[in-house]
């Protein structure tokens, strides 16, 4: 079968924490339009690959490479402004103070700006910023709520305001770390639906401890433990892999 | 409401108050009209240092510096090399905008107390330089533009920056582009993207922005407002000196600001306003004044954090820019 160039690729890709190895030797790669999931029990190194893969950790060593380039070296604000690489924290960041029309508003202003909408007249760009500002917080439901100061918003609400956020920004590979932590088993369904929608234009990769979501949304899923890949496959040959049972599920 | 364009009550209320300084320059008797010029240009300094304290979050404490630097870029080529007042008043933005450049190469890679200090340093330094240039400066004891170095043609007339009504618009005129171009800015995507680094930088970046890069322009851009000031004041005063690039000179704008509301378009007018009578009214009363200014400071601090109006707009008028 000829190879499809994957999306994201990681090399080889270390991180250590002064004595500690929070990332060992990891070689991912996810092909463009999967849902891949990135399950591991606590302190297996999930965030801290995610945070190399998005640029706000520098590796120890090893590379990463997006869309066949090497990216290694290119600060955050390049790889999610520029190559189309959206983090969605897992501790909720949103700029508190502001509505939520302006918290999605800076996201999709730096999109417009990478699609090139700055040759297209003021009054062109202002209808294009208002209708993709709508686009996303419908599409998690909190249009009604554009107005409100996002400070004001439910945990939930706020978790699902950063996902509006990181879809503003039309990103290539939407990174969710952890986004169903404090979600009602409701919103839960809910924000299934939105990213079985999302990954008809982008690619996902999805922490999460919510092995019901992971199961039913991810076509693969990775397994980390202790820092290094433990087991890759689909959902079925996870859940049958008795090294990860044993490491992971506790079975 | 941050982030977007003017509305129509927000053109409004700063229309109005424009029109309310430039007719007031017909009421006011002649020792109020002196203090509202040098007010406004203050205000202009007071805005500059806005941007960089209200809408990008960084606390400066050398600003007196870029104020000096626009009034020694202006007062130099004047006094020396008989520039002409437009001239040097470029020259004086110029000075500043360089400045800006080189200070916040490097002062913008610290943040927090950090920042402070080396921007108080570098200040210290500047300083210290006029005092050492006495040659040119004639460092503390400063000198006098003269009433013809600060005449200027403008096709047959001759506009003289001595006279007061001359002075009056002349201030009125920078304070108006300096607050419109401030207004404008703040409803711009850029501005968006300040208030977003002052809120939360990390997010910021990870939202695809170069955050230092951002601070960057809003330096140069508060540094040249500032810097306009300062060159403004010297032409239209007449006198340069080092004191003007003292601590006390970059506290003040900090105080302005503070007491009319950061992050808001006219609370550095306002804040300069107030302040500047505080001090007149109470001089007349004792030698000690700085000791009341402080008090208020204080209770202002402890009772309403966010200055005038951004007590004003928390409680009552939300569209307030």
């Amino acid at each position: 079968m000829a190879a499809v160039t994957p999306l994201l690729a990681t090399h080889d890709l270390s991180r250590h924490f002064g004595g500690l190895v929070a990332v060992d030797h990891v070689d991912l790669e996810v092909l463009p339009g999967e849902i891949r999931a990135l399950i591991g029990p606590n302190g297996a190194g999930k965030t801290t690959l995610v945070n190399l893969i998005c640029g706000r950790l520098a590796p120890s060593s090893g590379t990463v490479f997006f869309a066949g380039e090497d990216i290694t070296h290119h600060p955050a604000h390049v790889r999610v402004g520029r190559k189309g690489i959206a983090y969605t924290f897992q501790m909720t960041s949103i700029f508190g103070n502001l509505s939520c029309a302006d918290n999605v508003a800076l996201a999709a202003q730096r999109a417009l700006a990478r699609a090139g909408g700055r040759h297209q007249t003021r009054k062109h760009r202002r209808a294009a910023l208002s209708a993709s500002i709508t686009e996303a917080l419908d599409r998690v439901g909190l249009a009604d709520r554009a107005e409100r100061r996002a400070a004001s918003l439910s945990y939930g609400h706020q978790r699902l305001l950063e996902v509006a956020m990181s879809l503003a920004l039309q990103p290539k590979l939407l990174i969710l770390d952890e986004p169903t932590q404090g979600l009602s088993d409701g919103e839960i369904e809910n924000f299934c639906h939105l990213v079985k929608a999302v990954v008809t234009d982008a690619t996902v990769l999805l922490i999460e401890h919510n092995m019901p979501v992971v199961m039913a949304l991810a076509d693969r899923i990775t397994v980390l433990h202790h820092g290094a890949i433990l087991a890759e496959g689909t959902p079925e040959e996870i859940r049958a892999n008795t090294a990860v049972q044993s490491a992971y599920l506790g079975r | 409401m941050i982030g977007r364009p003017a509305s129509a009550r927000v053109v409004g209320l700063h229309g109005a108050v424009l029109a309310a300084l430039l007719l007031l320059q017909f009421i006011l008797p002649a020792y109020h009209h002196g203090i509202l010029t040098r007010v406004m240009v203050l205000a202009v300094y007071a805005t500059g240092y806005n941007i960089l304290l209200g809408y990008t979050g960084l606390l400066s404490l050398g600003h007196a510096m870029f104020f000096a630097a626009g009034l020694y870029g202006a007062g130099l080529t004047v006094y020396h090399l008989a520039w002409p007042v437009p001239l040097g008043f470029i020259s004086g933005v110029l000075a500043g905008l360089a400045l800006a450049a080189i200070v916040g190469f490097l002062a913008l890679r610290t943040v927090g107390v950090a920042f402070m200090i080396v921007t108080m340093m570098f200040a210290q330094a500047f300083y210290l330089l006029t005092l050492y240039c006495a040659d040119y400066t004639r460092g503390d004891e400063g000198f006098v533009l003269t009433q013809d170095m600060r005449r200027m043609a403008l096709g047959d007339w001759t506009l003289s920056l001595a006279e007061p009504v001359i002075r009056y618009n002349a201030a009125l005129l920078l304070f108006g582009i300096c607050l419109i171009a401030c207004v404008w800015w703040v409803g711009s995507p850029m501005g968006r993207v300040l208030i977003a680094i002052r809120e939360n930088e990390e997010r910021t970046t990870m939202l695809g922005y170069h955050t230092y890069a951002h601070k960057f322009i809003a330096l140069l851009i508060s540094a040249a407002m500032c810097a306009a000031a300062g060159a403004a004041y010297g032409l239209l005063f007449g006198y340069v000196g080092s004191t003007f690039a003292t601590i006390h000179y970059s506290i003040s704008p900090l105080l302005w600001v503070l007491l009319g509301g950061a992050a808001t378009t006219l609370g550095p007018l306002l804040g300069a306003l107030c302040m500047f009578y505080l001090v007149d009214i109470l001089s007349g009363y004792t030698t000690a004044y700085l000791l009341f200014v402080g008090l208020i400071l204080v209770l202002l601090i402890v009772w309403f954090p966010k200055g005038i109006l951004g007590t004003l707009r928390e409680r009552r008028l939300q569209w307030l820019p």
